[in-house]
C-alpha cells in the first residue's frame, strides 16, 4: 500500500471525522446542557439534505442550497423542540428514547411520502469540483478539502462561542447546574431552544455537505446518528472538545480501518478471507473502539461532570 | 385494581380464540398474523424482564434475537446440505428438531446476554444504553460480512424445522408451539416476578441504595436479570426465523431493538403481559393502518408519541389503572 | 470497658483540595448512643459514607466488631450487621410497607436468588418482618404503599427496614430532620428502645434530641473531631461553644 493512498485516505478520514463532529456537537450540547437523548438527530440531517436538494434543483445554486439546509434544519429543530422535546427534558432516558424514536419514523415516512422513494441527486457545485495538487504530490477532491475546511471552520466558530460569548457561558452553567442558571433569571425556554436549533442546524448543514457526495435519501441520517452517538460517547457527554476528539478519532478509525485491515489481514491470510475479515472488523471497530474507552473511562474521554 | 387479571386472561383467550377461527374459516394469513403476534409477545417479555422489572435500557436486545435466529438458521443450513457445523475439535451436525435449537439458542443468548451483560452492567444511564446498542452493530456487520450464511442477503430455509408428532408446516399446528410457548414464558416471568429475586430487582431498579443496605450489590441481580431476559429473547429469535423460513443481519439491527422496546412500551412497562398486549396491538395496527397506507409508520410513531407523552402506562396501564403492590 | 463495636481509626479523606475528613477517630460502644454533630458542611455525610460504605478513605481504618472494614463493600458491611437509615429516604417507593420490610428480612436471610416460591408468603420473613413493624409502630398501616406514607412514617419504616437485620450497630444520619414534635417525640422512643438491642450513632441536627438522647457527643467541625465527651462534658466546652453551639441555640 503506497504513502500515497495512505495519505489520501488519512484526509478522507478526516473529512469524514469532520462531518462527524457537525452531528456529534449537536448531540453532546443537548445531551449536555438538557440531558436529553435525541434520537431524531439523524432525520434532521436528513432534512438538511433534502432541503438543500430541492433547493439546488430549483434554484441551481448550492450555496443557497446550503443557506436552505442550515435553515430549514434549524426551523425543524425549533417545531419539534417546541412541540414535542420540552415535554422529554424531566423525563427519563427510555422515555427520550421512545419519543425520539417515534419522531424518526414520522420523519422518514413523512419524507418518503413527500418526496418519494428514490433519491434525490445533488450535485457538487461547479466551482467545487475537480482536485487539487496538495504537498507531496497528492491529488485530492477539492470538494473534499472544501468539507474540511468548512468542518474546521464550523469547530472553531464554536469553541469560540462557547469559551468567548454569553450564550457559551450560559451553555456551560447550564451543563453544570441546570436549576441554578434559571433561578439566576436566564431564559431556560430559550437558551434550551437555541441550543437544539443549533445542533440541528449543524447537523443539516452536515447532510447537505454529504448529499453532494453520496446520495440524498430517506433514512440516511440513521448510520450517521449512531457514529455520531459513538462519538459523543467516546468523547465524553457534553464535552464540545471531546466530540471534535472523538469524532476525528471515528473518522479516521473507520476509513483507514477499511482499507488497511484488508491489507494487514493478507500479510497471511488468503485474499478472500483477507477481505471479509478486513471488511467486518472495520465495520466493528468503531464499537470496539467505544467499548474500550468506556471500559477505561466510563464517562468517556473528556467527560464526567 | 383487580382489572390486570382479567385483562391478561381476556388476552390470552383473544389469542387462542382467533387463530382458532381463523382455521375454521380456512384464513391461514391471519394464523400466520397472529403467530407474528405471538412471536414478537415472546421477545418483548424477554426485553420487559431487563427494562421493565429491572429498570435496564437496553437498546441491543436484538443481538439475543439475531442470535437466536441465526443458530436456527445455521443448524438448519447445515442439516439441509448435509455438512457438518464444525469439523475439530469434535464434530457438530445441523439439526432441524426444534427442542434441540431452540434449547441451543436459549443457552447460547444467555451466554452472550451473560458476556454483554459483564461489560455493560459496569457503566450506567446513557452509556448503557450506547454500550448494548454498539454490541447488536457489531454482531450487526459481522453478519452482514459473513458470507458463509448469506451475508447481507441473509440465508433461506427450505423446510420449517421439525417438532415431535406435530406437522410443522400447518400454520395452526406452528402456532401452536408458539402459544405454548409464550404460556410457559409468561408463567417463568410471572413466577419470577413474585419471587424473592423478584423483589430484590424490583427494589434494586428502585433504589439501589435501598438494595445495598439489605446486603445486595446490585450488579449480580442485573446480570442474573439480563441474562435471562436475553434467553428468552432469544428464543424468540429461533421462532421468527422457523416462522419465516429465512434469517437476515436486520434481526440484528438497531431498528429491530427498537421495534421490541415499541411492544413493550405500548402494551405497558413493568407489566407481565404488557408485551403481549403491545404485541398484538402493533401487529393489528401494521395490519389495519398498513391496509389503509403504505406510510403507516407516521401513525405507528405519533401513536407511540402519544404513548410516551401521554399514556406512560401502556395499553394496560389505560384500562386497568396504577399498579398496586399486592400481597 | 468492653472494645467497641465500631472503632473509626485515623480516617482521612480528600476531594482535591478540599479536605473532607482529617485524621478521625471515633468509636461506638454497647448500649450507648453516640451522636455526631456539627455545622452543615463540617464533613458528616463523607463521614458516614466511608463507615457505611460507598467512600473509601484515603487513609486509617474503620473496624467492625473487631473486623477491619475499610475496603469492603456497603452490601458486605449490612450483612456484617451495620443497619442503616438514611437522610433522604431510601425505601422503594413502589412496594408497599410490608415489602420493604419483608426487602430487609430476606436480605438478612441471604437466599435471595431464588426464582420460583412466592416471596410475600414466606411464613419466616412474614414473622420478622412484622415483629420489625411491630416495634416502631407501623402494623396498621403495613398494606399500604410507601409513597403514601408521611415523611414521619417512612422515617419509621427505614428503622424498620434496618431492624430485619439483626442488626450489631445503628447508623442513623438525621432521623428526626423534617419530622414535627410529635413524630419527634415517638422515633426518640424508640431510639432509647434500640439502644438496648444495639448501640446507634447518631448523625444529627436536632439539639433537642442530641441533649435527650445521646451518652457521648462529638462534634465535628471543617473535618475535624473538636470534641469528644458526655453531654455536660460537650454543653459546657467553651471550644464548643464557639464553633457551634453559639449558633445553635437560636434553632
Amino acid at each position: 500500500m503506497s504513502l500515497l493512498l495512505f495519505i489520501e485516505q488519512t484526509l478522507n478520514g478526516l473529512q469524514f471525522g469532520v462531518m462527524l463532529f457537525l452531528m456529534a456537537a449537536g448531540l453532546t450540547l443537548v445531551f449536555g446542557v438538557m440531558g436529553l437523548i435525541n434520537l431524531a438527530h439523524g432525520s434532521l440531517y436528513m432534512v438538511g439534505a433534502f432541503a438543500a436538494a430541492a433547493v439546488a434543483a430549483a434554484t441551481g445554486s448550492f450555496l443557497l442550497a446550503l443557506v436552505a439546509s442550515f435553515v430549514c434544519a434549524a426551523f425543524a429543530g425549533i417545531l419539534i423542540e417546541f412541540f414535542i422535546i420540552r415535554r422529554l427534558y424531566d423525563r427519563d432516558h427510555l422515555d427520550q428514547v421512545l419519543a425520539t424514536f417515534a419522531l424518526i419514523l414520522i420523519f422518514s415516512e413523512g419524507t418518503r411520502w413527500v418526496f418519494g422513494s428514490f433519491p434525490l441527486f445533488l450535485d457538487t457545485p461547479e466551482w467545487l469540483s475537480g482536485t487539487v495538487m496538495l504537498p507531496f504530490g497528492i491529488e485530492y477532491s477539492l470538494y473534499r478539502l472544501a468539507i474540511i475546511l468548512v468542518g474546521l471552520i464550523v469547530a472553531a466558530g464554536l469553541f469560540w462561542m462557547i469559551a468567548r460569548t454569553r450564550v457559551g457561558i450560559r451553555i456551560r452553567a447550564g451543563e453544570n447546574d441546570r436549576e441554578m442558571i434559571a433561578v439566576l433569571g436566564v431564559n431556560i425556554s430559550l437558551l434550551y431552544t437555541f441550543v437544539f436549533a443549533l445542533g440541528a442546524a449543524l447537523a443539516g448543514l452536515a447532510g447537505a455537505l454529504i448529499g453532494a457526495i453520496q446520495s440524498v435519501q430517506v433514512g440516511m441520517g440513521e448510520p450517521v446518528l449512531i457514529l455520531a452517538f459513538v462519538v459523543v460517547v467516546i468523547g465524553g457527554i457534553g464535552s464540545i472538545s471531546g466530540a471534535f476528539v472523538g469524532a476525528i478519532l471515528v473518522g479516521l478509525t473507520d476509513t483507514l480501518g477499511r482499507t488497511m485491515l484488508p491489507v494487514f489481514f493478507g500479510l497471511f491470510l488468503e485474499p478472500s478471507a483477507a477481505t471479509s475479515l478486513g471488511a467486518s472488523l472495520s465495520s466493528m471497530s468503531i464499537y470496539l473502539l467505544m467499548i474500550g474507552v468506556l471500559l477505561f473511562r466510563p464517562k468517556g474521554l473528556f467527560g464526567g461532570a | 385494581m383487580r382489572k390486570e387479571p382479567v385483562l391478561n386472561m381476556a388476552l390470552l383467550i383473544a389469542l387462542l380464540a382467533f387463530p382458532l377461527w381463523a382455521w375454521a374459516a380456512d384464513e391461514p394469513f391471519l394464523i400466520t398474523l397472529t403467530t407474528r403476534a405471538v412471536i414478537f409477545a415472546i421477545a418483548g417479555v424477554g426485553l420487559n424482564f431487563a427494562l421493565g422489572f429491572g429498570g435496564l435500557v437496553s437498546f441491543g436486545h436484538a443481538a439475543f434475537f439475531g442470535l437466536g435466529g441465526y443458530v436456527m438458521g445455521v443448524l438448519a443450513f447445515h442439516a439441509q446440505t448435509y455438512t457438518p457445523v464444525l469439523d475439530w475439535p469434535f464434530v457438530i451436525n445441523g439439526t432441524k428438531s426444534m427442542p434441540i435449537v431452540w434449547m441451543v439458542a436459549i443457552a447460547l443468548s444467555g451466554a452472550l446476554a451473560v458476556a454483554i451483560g459483564a461489560l455493560s452492567l459496569r457503566t450506567s444511564g446513557v452509556y448503557f444504553i450506547m454500550i448494548t446498542l454498539a454490541f447488536a452493530q457489531m454482531l450487526y456487520y459481522f453478519t452482514i460480512s459473513w458470507s458463509t450464511y448469506g451475508g447481507e442477503d441473509g440465508l433461506s430455509i427450505y423446510v420449517r424445522n421439525d417438532f415431535p408428532g406435530l406437522n410443522t408446516m400447518d400454520p395452526i399446528q406452528y402456532y401452536a408451539i408458539c402459544y405454548v410457548l409464550l404460556l410457559i414464558v409468561l408463567g417463568l416471568v410471572y413466577a419470577i416476578s413474585k419471587s424473592a429475586f423478584g423483589l430484590a430487582l424490583g427494589a434494586s431498579r428502585q433504589n439501589e441504595d435501598r438494595i445495598q443496605a439489605v446486603g445486595q450489590g446490585p450488579f449480580g441481580l442485573y446480570l442474573t436479570a439480563f441474562a435471562i431476559s436475553g434467553a428468552i429473547t432469544g428464543l424468540a429469535g429461533v421462532l421468527h426465523a422457523d416462522l419465516n423460513r429465512f434469517v437476515s443481519p436486520t434481526m440484528f439491527s438497531w431498528h429491530t431493538s427498537g421495534e421490541i422496546m415499541i411492544f413493550v412500551i405500548l402494551g405497558g412497562v413493568g407489566r407481565v403481559f404488557g408485551p403481549v398486549a403491545g404485541a398484538v396491538l402493533f401487529i393489528v395496527l401494521e395490519h389495519t393502518l398498513g391496509g389503509l397506507s403504505e406510510f403507516w409508520h407516521i401513525y405507528l410513531g405519533a401513536m407511540l408519541l402519544g404513548v410516551v407523552l401521554f399514556a406512560r402506562g401502556g395499553l394496560i396501564g389505560l384500562i386497568a389503572g396504577r399498579e398496586v403492590a399486592h400481597d | 470497658m468492653t472494645k467497641p463495636l465500631l472503632d473509626v481509626r485515623g480516617v482521612s479523606k480528600s476531594f482535591g483540595a478540599v479536605q473532607a475528613s482529617t485524621d478521625i477517630n471515633l468509636d461506638l460502644r454497647e448500649g450507648e448512643i453516640h451522636a455526631l454533630i456539627g455545622p452543615n458542611g463540617a464533613g458528616k455525610s463523607t463521614l458516614i459514607k466511608q463507615i457505611a460504605g460507598g467512600l473509601r478513605p484515603d487513609s486509617g481504618t474503620v473496624f467492625f466488631d473487631g473486623q477491619d472494614i475499610t475496603g469492603l463493600s456497603t452490601a458486605a458491611r449490612a450483612r456484617l450487621g451495620m443497619g442503616r437509615t438514611f437522610q433522604i429516604s431510601s425505601l422503594a417507593m413502589d412496594y408497599s410497607v410490608l415489602q420493604n420490610v419483608v426487602l430487609g428480612a430476606l436480605g438478612r436471610r441471604g437466599d435471595i436468588f431464588r426464582f420460583f416460591r412466592p416471596v410475600m408468603k414466606d411464613a419466616d420473613l412474614l414473622a420478622t418482618a412484622n415483629q420489625a413493624l411491630e416495634m416502631v409502630g407501623l402494623e396498621d398501616v403495613k398494606n399500604f404503599m410507601t409513597s403514601e406514607l408521611s415523611h414521619g412514617q417512612r422515617r419509621q419504616l427505614e428503622v424498620a427496614v434496618a431492624l430485619t437485620l439483626s442488626p450489631k450497630v445503628f447508623l442513623m444520619d438525621e432521623p428526626m430532620a423534617g419530622l414535627g414534635a410529635d413524630g419527634s417525640r415517638r422515633l426518640m422512643e424508640l431510639l432509647r428502645e434500640l439502644k438496648q438491642m444495639a448501640p446507634i450513632l447518631l448523625v444529627e441536627h436536632d439539639m433537642d434530641a442530641v441533649f435527650a438522647l445521646a451518652d457521648r457527643i462529638s462534634v465535628l467541625v471543617y473535618g475535624k473531631i473538636i470534641a469528644s465527651g458526655s453531654v455536660d462534658e460537650i454543653r459546657g466546652n467553651p471550644i464548643v461553644r464557639s464553633a457551634y453551639l453559639g449558633e445553635e441555640i437560636d434553632a
